[in-house]
């Protein structure tokens, strides 16, 4: 965070907005989003197909809540990382192989 | 010195690129360096108008590349101040009537007789870009606090490291303090968080841009507005002056008074 952050984090609580809901907020929040796709090289719709195809590896080995399932690109100090959130409802017990 | 080759870029079309490169090289030559500003958007030239030179024009960079004629004849002198001079580019040819490699062998002949060499690039990431780009040392991207703008500057500086230009620096213009204040827009600090790159200069949205365009005068030729201060600033930290930046962020002290006194140096 440079200095202007520090500076506009002081006098920005000032404005008519709560900094949540405010245009130059949502703005920047969308950028932050729109550009950790854009640098990762990760479309929207790659991420649905990777979330999709993560769920059936899984839900060989565990149930799930499918629902609700959260797969982000997540920033994380200098770095984005892929973050999943992935609910089990019951670890399913495995049938012992031939015996 | 050693001479500069700066490439002004943005990604994004209209947010300021031709206004930037035609104050900045004016302020310059205005510090007393000799300065020549080449059109690089071969097919839209722009740089002529806003420079108020388009009545000058006899030859083009086009020409010079095709052996019409020779570079020089190309350089147009402006009359109002000494050591600036603009070299047009052709109207009726497309991009590719100049190669990054006709490029890099205009601006290389060019260092001989210039301080600085800025090269007004058109919008987009494809030749276009890559060709005005290919002779410049360093790169000025410029880009306006909206999502849109950011995020291809985002993806220009991304190319413009690849190509290993270096410093690349930002210009965010437009910048409306008050919408900034209320929290309606970008501030300089959030486009700077996000871009991660040095800053080099802030212009406030003005409409002394407007007419100063229409007059074909650049501001920095005599100009004393908020956004010829704010150009004449980048020129000199360009120059490698230590100015310090215009505060635009914090809420207004009112009036112009106020808005000198928040300035603010912050060593970058």
């Amino acid at each position: 965070m440079g200095i202007f952050s520090k500076f506009s984090s002081i006098f920005g609580s000032a404005g008519e907005h709560t900094r949540d809901t405010s245009p130059g907020q949502l703005a920047r929040d969308r950028l932050t989003v729109v550009l950790m796709h854009d640098r990762a090289d990760i479309s929207p719709g790659m991420m649905e197909n990777m979330k999709h195809d993560i769920i059936e590896v899984i839900k060989k080995y565990v149930d799930i809540d499918e629902a609700e399932i959260d797969l982000a690109l997540e920033n994380e100090e200098d770095s984005v990382a892929l973050v999943a959130n992935i609910p089990i409802m019951t670890v399913l017990r495995r049938r012992r192989q031939g015996r | 010195m050693a001479p500069r080759v700066i490439v002004v870029t943005s990604g994004k079309g209209g947010v300021g690129k031709t206004t930037a490169t035609a104050n900045i090289a004016t302020a310059l030559a205005g510090l007393g360096k000799k300065v020549v500003a080449i059109d690089g958007d071969v097919g839209l030239r722009n740089l002529d108008v806003i420079m108020g030179l388009e009545n000058r024009i006899v030859y083009t960079l086009v020409d010079a590349i095709d052996g019409i004629c020779r570079l020089n004849q190309a350089l147009i002198r402006d009359k109002r101040i000494e050591n600036l001079y603009m070299i047009p580019t052709a109207q009726s040819k497309t991009k590719d009537a100049v190669t990054s490699d006709q490029m890099v062998k205009v601006c290389d002949e060019l260092r001989s007789d210039f301080d600085y060499i800025l090269i007004d690039s058109p919008a987009g990431i494809e030749s276009g870009f890559r060709n005005a780009a290919a002779g410049a040392d360093e790169a000025l991207v410029v880009t306006t606090p909206e999502v849109s703008a950011v995020r291809d500057a985002d993806r220009i500086i991304g190319l413009l490291e690849s190509m290993e230009k270096s410093p690349i620096r930002l210009i965010v213009n437009r910048i409306r303090p008050h919408m900034v204040r209320k929290g309606d827009m970008l501030g300089v600090a959030d486009v700077l968080d996000i871009l991660a790159i040095d800053l080099v200069g802030m212009v406030p949205d003005d409409e002394t841009v407007v007419t100063s365009s229409n007059k074909g005068e650049p501001l920095t030729l005599s100009g004393n507005s908020i956004a010829a201060r704010a150009f004449k600033n980048i020129a000199a930290r360009i120059a490698g002056e230590d100015v310090p930046f215009m505060n635009l962020d914090v809420p207004s002290g009112g009036g112009l008074f106020g808005f000198f006194k928040r300035a603010f140096g912050n060593g970058r």
